[in-house]
């Protein structure tokens, strides 16, 4: 059956209510907190702002923080309530979805540590389209997949683990382009390494939204789509709906 | 270099996943109908009184050698449900049951079955320990002495069986000669189980057989529901649910005299297909 979108309340124990119900919203708090890394390191990179990609890495740690501070709190709940059903399914995806979004924490830190370096071999705009391109759509697919987690929307859920294959081509096509600034341009390739590495954190950052998404549709739909053909998950979906 | 070798670690993990995952994708639920079936309910209406009805249209398969444990508030119809697999509920005036039980295919509710050869096959123990004021060695031997079984040999043989399987004899084999109301309330337990399988049931039926024990003892009946299981088929009513969800194989959920959802344990607690149940066993039910 689905978990009730109202949120999770109505035990019997207005504690434990308001225990799913924090680790809920401290999640999705992680979750725009590291939104918004993703947006600034991108930013640092396009605007070439090596002062906004210091804040990025330091913020870093804040997030790290909140990883450890949320997964604490689902172990306290495993421990002392013993979750069943849709109460256990929620804490194991936050369990898991916090993870992802420490991981795309520490790919945002990547990029943010290329765009300082990009800044110091001085502003050439090669790459930057298809960077900029590519980031657009990675940090709008895990805008995405956190709304998807807040309103317990699976079907939005595996649009989001769909465009995943589009970044991936997007990816590979990126880079094609980057080697061909390579080979006009033999001094840019540092320059054009960097670029990748960064291209190469962005893609990673799509593979975790991807992540967060299989998670909401685990939480809603009790299935496990991890590594599963996505026609076939589309299928499992609307027959349970 | 330490940034590339992640790099390359990450590639490991590609994105494009073509795994057959067929079976994480099947139904999680065990196919209960391909297992052999001990007890079946067909179409089990129960009525106390004319206009009080504990039991509504139940058909249910109690699958062999497995634990099945049925879950519920107070009042549901669970306790209702397990006597009818003994005919307990025959001691109960008025009492109208309408609909098949049969255990192995054959109709327990005939005219011409024996209750007491019924009830033999069809063991069963209560919330409360209830031994005899005997010496242990007499409680287990009970049931085979009304059988008319009185060589020592076989009745020797019989106690310390029945009393290996249920982990009591190396507690109790120094005082068989004691009063069993000396020993612990999960001893006592135990020694009730140890009495209901020297008769060499099929069925078990437990009707919360750990609620008025400590949690040691309680773990201790769980570990003997799991040794007993390869044995014989058990059915637990308990109220609480964490037991249920450690040592039953499959659970049926009843709510005011009906069988809401009867699934395997593993889909009930992690993913129940009906509200109702999801509301009960997350502790919304109110």
């Amino acid at each position: 059956m689905n978990p009730q979108a109202e949120g999770h309340g109505q035990h019997i124990s207005q504690q434990f209510n308001a225990e799913l119900e924090d680790i809920k919203n401290h999640m999705l708090e992680m979750g725009g907190a590291v939104e918004k890394q993703v947006t600034d390191a991108l930013l640092s990179i396009t605007s070439a702002d090596s002062g906004l990609a210091s804040e990025v890495l330091v913020e870093e740690n804040n997030i790290d923080a909140l990883e450890i501070k949320i997964d604490e709190e689902c172990n306290l709940i495993l421990a002392r309530r013993q979750p069943a059903a849709s109460d256990l399914r929620l804490v194991l995806a936050i369990i898991k979805t916090v993870r992802d979004l420490e991981r795309i924490g520490d790919e945002s830190a990547k990029i943010a540590r290329m765009a300082i370096k990009l800044t110091e071999e001085g502003d050439f705009p090669e790459g930057i389209i298809e960077f900029r391109h590519l980031g657009d759509r990675v940090a709008r697919m895990v805008s995405l997949a956190l709304d998807a987690f807040a309103r317990y929307d699976a079907s939005a859920a595996l649009e989001i683990a769909q465009d995943d294959i589009i970044v991936d081509n997007e990816y590979g096509s990126a880079m094609r382009s980057l080697i061909t600034y390579m080979m006009e341009d033999p001094r840019s390739i540092s320059r054009m390494l960097n670029l990748l590495w960064a291209l190469r954190a962005l893609e990673r950052i799509g593979d975790h939204a991807k992540n967060v998404s299989e998670h909401v549709i685990y939480l809603v739909k009790g299935m496990d789509v991890r590594h599963a053909p996505l026609d076939n998950v589309a299928e499992k979906i609307a027959r349970s709906d | 270099m330490n940034e590339l070798n992640s790099e390359q670690a990450n590639d490991t993990q590609s994105p494009t996943r073509t795994v057959d995952v067929s079976s994480v994708l099947g139904e999680k639920s065990k196919d209960i109908g391909a297992l052999a079936s001990c007890i079946d309910i067909e179409h089990l209406n129960l009525y106390y009184a004319k206009d009080k009805q504990a039991l509504i249209d139940i058909n249910l398969t109690i699958p062999k050698q497995r634990v099945t444990a049925f879950i519920g508030p107070s009042g549901c119809g669970k306790s209702s449900l397990l006597r009818c697999f003994n005919r307990m509920n025959d001691l109960v005036d008025d009492c109208v049951i309408e609909g098949l039980v049969a255990l192995d295919g054959d109709d327990i509710y005939q005219k011409s079955v024996d209750v007491a050869d019924l009830r033999r096959r069809v063991g069963m123990v209560f919330q409360k320990p209830n031994p005899f004021p005997k010496s242990i060695y007499e409680n287990v031997a009970y049931g085979l002495r009304i059988q008319g079984i009185n060589s020592k040999r076989i009745l020797d043989e019989a106690v310390e069986k029945s009393l290996k399987a249920a982990a009591l004899w190396d507690e109790v084999k120094d005082r068989l000669n004691d009063s069993a109301l000396g020993m612990s309330g999960g001893q006592q337990q135990r020694l009730v189980i140890a009495r209901t399988i020297a008769v060499e049931p099929e069925v078990l039926l437990l009707d919360e057989p750990a609620s008025a024990l400590d949690p040691i003892s309680t773990l201790k009946i769980e570990e003997l529901i799991n040794e007993l299981k390869n044995d014989y088929t058990i059915v637990i009513v308990t109220h609480n649910m964490q037991q249920a969800a450690r040592v039953s194989d499959y659970t049926a959920f009843m709510y005011m005299g009906n069988m809401v959802e009867f699934d395997a344990t593993d889909t009930i607690f992690t993913n129940p297909r009906e509200k109702q149940t999801e509301d009960y066993i997350t502790g919304r039910y109110g």
